[in-house]
């Protein structure tokens, strides 16, 4: 008989835990840093699957990130953030809230569904801070919170007004006609 | 240090700049963030860090992450991981690939490197199938897992890794999930720091061959027990779990690999003398 019942997906603790202002700002700074690595490397694959209408949104995409990940550390001012490592992380989750879901990629993938994930992530980040405001330990945190919450609400709309560009396509899209790899 | 102050080393530190070749959605982009990551973590100068492979789609990696590299031959890449420690015992040798690569072609040299306990890391990134050659059964593959190159499953007994590296003599041994690249960072830095051969089995999709693995995200779960440092404890949970039970299993304290002391030469007409007739 295994002592290993299953348990929870992660032991990670999630932003409840979130102590004081500066280690919640490390947190939404390197929110924005994982952002940015992540849609780099969807970039990168596009461009190697020729995709060049998706590598250059995931190119803008991370490039947005990375502006914000320079305003958090220009808002904090002469605050001394915590550097975080894996093991500090409080998402409560596999992955910090607005990362862009690499296992969701296809090679074939459209606008429609690179914003699809983008939208996503930024509603994930709007749900971390949201449980922030509603526990966070002062007022300062409570104020802070509430601020990239506003900005992740924004940061949905303004998604959802890019979405209504590009409508869904045909449930057919991902069928290649000359796939690179053999499928049965 | 706080993140205004430049961190020494960030994980983009340790991207190279030549691009993934694998498909869009692959575990291995992860296993790659978590590696990236956890070498930052662990401020290793590039230099000071070299990344061995065999052959298949998860052994591309080397190229991917900015240090030494060396993408070997398939199976090889443990002895000449053993063999770079050997003689550079300064720096700090990953070796990665597949469970084909590791498992099949390479099973013999994975029994005899935990069985010497060098200070290296071993990272599998096991997708239960070969990809590169396009979705061959492996070593770990499900009895039962129903293909165009396997109709009806191969009917064999999968391979064990993490046990029969306990009991070849690896002295921590974990598992861990692609998609987690938090724990798996934070297990590869504790693989990495622990003394002798550390192995971590990284279960990371093949989104191509084996769809049915994208599922492993709602399966996989975190060990309920604390980790061990008794190897016959160890080996019972791993005999035991359901194969996708997630941490650190066993860290031992087994000795590691020692050179004898003896001086050694490079003096090759001296060695030339004892093989002289
Ligand atoms: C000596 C030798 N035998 C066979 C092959 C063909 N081959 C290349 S990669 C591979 C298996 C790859 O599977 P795995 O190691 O699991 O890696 P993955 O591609 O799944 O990441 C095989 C059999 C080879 N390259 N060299
Ligand atoms: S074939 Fe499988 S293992 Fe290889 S790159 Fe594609 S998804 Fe990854």
């Amino acid at each position: 008989m295994s002592e290993d019942k299953a348990t929870a997906k992660t032991s990670q603790p999630g932003p409840e835990a979130i102590e004081s202002v500066e280690e919640l700002l490390a947190h939404a700074y390197v929110i924005e840093v994982d952002a940015v690595e992540r849609y780099n490397l969807l970039a990168d694959q596009m461009e190697v699957h020729n995709n060049s209408e998706l590598a250059a949104l995931f190119r803008k995409l991370a490039g947005h990130e990375e502006h914000h990940a320079k305003e958090i550390l220009e808002r904090a001012g002469d605050k001394a953030l915590p550097k975080l490592k894996s093991s500090d992380y409080k998402w409560g989750e596999f992955e910090a809230p607005e990362a862009a879901e690499l296992d969701r990629a296809h090679y074939l993938m459209t606008p429609w569904h690179a914003l699809q994930m983008a939208l996503r992530a930024e509603k994930r980040a709007f749900a971390f801070f949201d449980q922030l405001v509603k526990t966070a330990k002062d007022d300062e945190m409570k104020k802070w919170s509430e601020e990239f919450r506003e900005e992740e609400a924004e940061h949905v709309r303004l998604v959802e007004e890019l979405l209504t560009r590009y409508p869904e396509p045909a449930e057919d899209w991902a069928e290649d006609p000359d796939p690179p790899v053999y499928l049965e | 240090m706080t993140a205004h102050t430049a961190p020494a080393f960030k994980a983009s530190d340790y991207k190279s700049d030549i691009k993934p070749v694998w498909c869009p959605g692959c575990g291995d982009y992860h296993v790659l963030l978590s590696v990236t990551r956890a070498l930052a973590e662990l401020g290793r100068r590039p230099e000071d860090v070299a990344c061995i492979s065999g052959i298949g789609c998860s052994s591309r990696i080397p190229a991917y992450v900015n240090c030494y590299g060396f993408h070997g031959v398939h199976g090889r890449s443990l002895p000449i991981g053993t063999g770079l420690k050997v003689a550079r015992p300064d720096l700090t040798v990953l070796v990665a690939g597949g469970d084909g690569d590791g498992f099949s072609i390479g099973g013999n040299h994975f029994q005899h490197a935990c069985r010497r306990n060098i200070d290296i890391t071993y990272i599998v990134m096991d997708n239960r199938v070969y990809g590169m050659t396009k979705g061959q059964p492996s070593p770990t593959t499900e009895p039962d897992w129903d293909s165009a190159l396997s109709p009806g499953g191969t009917g064999l007994s999968p391979f064990h890794p993490l046990v029969i590296a306990l009991a070849s003599g690896a002295n921590f041994v974990a598992r861990t999930f692609s998609g987690d690249p938090n724990r798996t960072t934070e297990v590869l830095v504790e693989a990495i720091k622990h003394p002798g051969f550390s192995f971590v089995q990284i279960l990371s999709p093949c989104v191509t061959f084996r769809p049915d693995e994208r599922g492993w995200k709602d399966v996989v779960h975190t060990a309920a027990v604390e980790e061990t440092d008794d190897p016959a404890r160890a080996a019972r949970r791993i005999m035991t779990d359901d194969g996708f039970n997630i941490g650190i299993l066993y860290r031992g304290n087994r000795a590691p690999y020692k050179l004898t002391g003896r001086e050694a030469t490079s003096d090759t007409d001296q060695l030339g003398e004892m093989f002289a007739i």
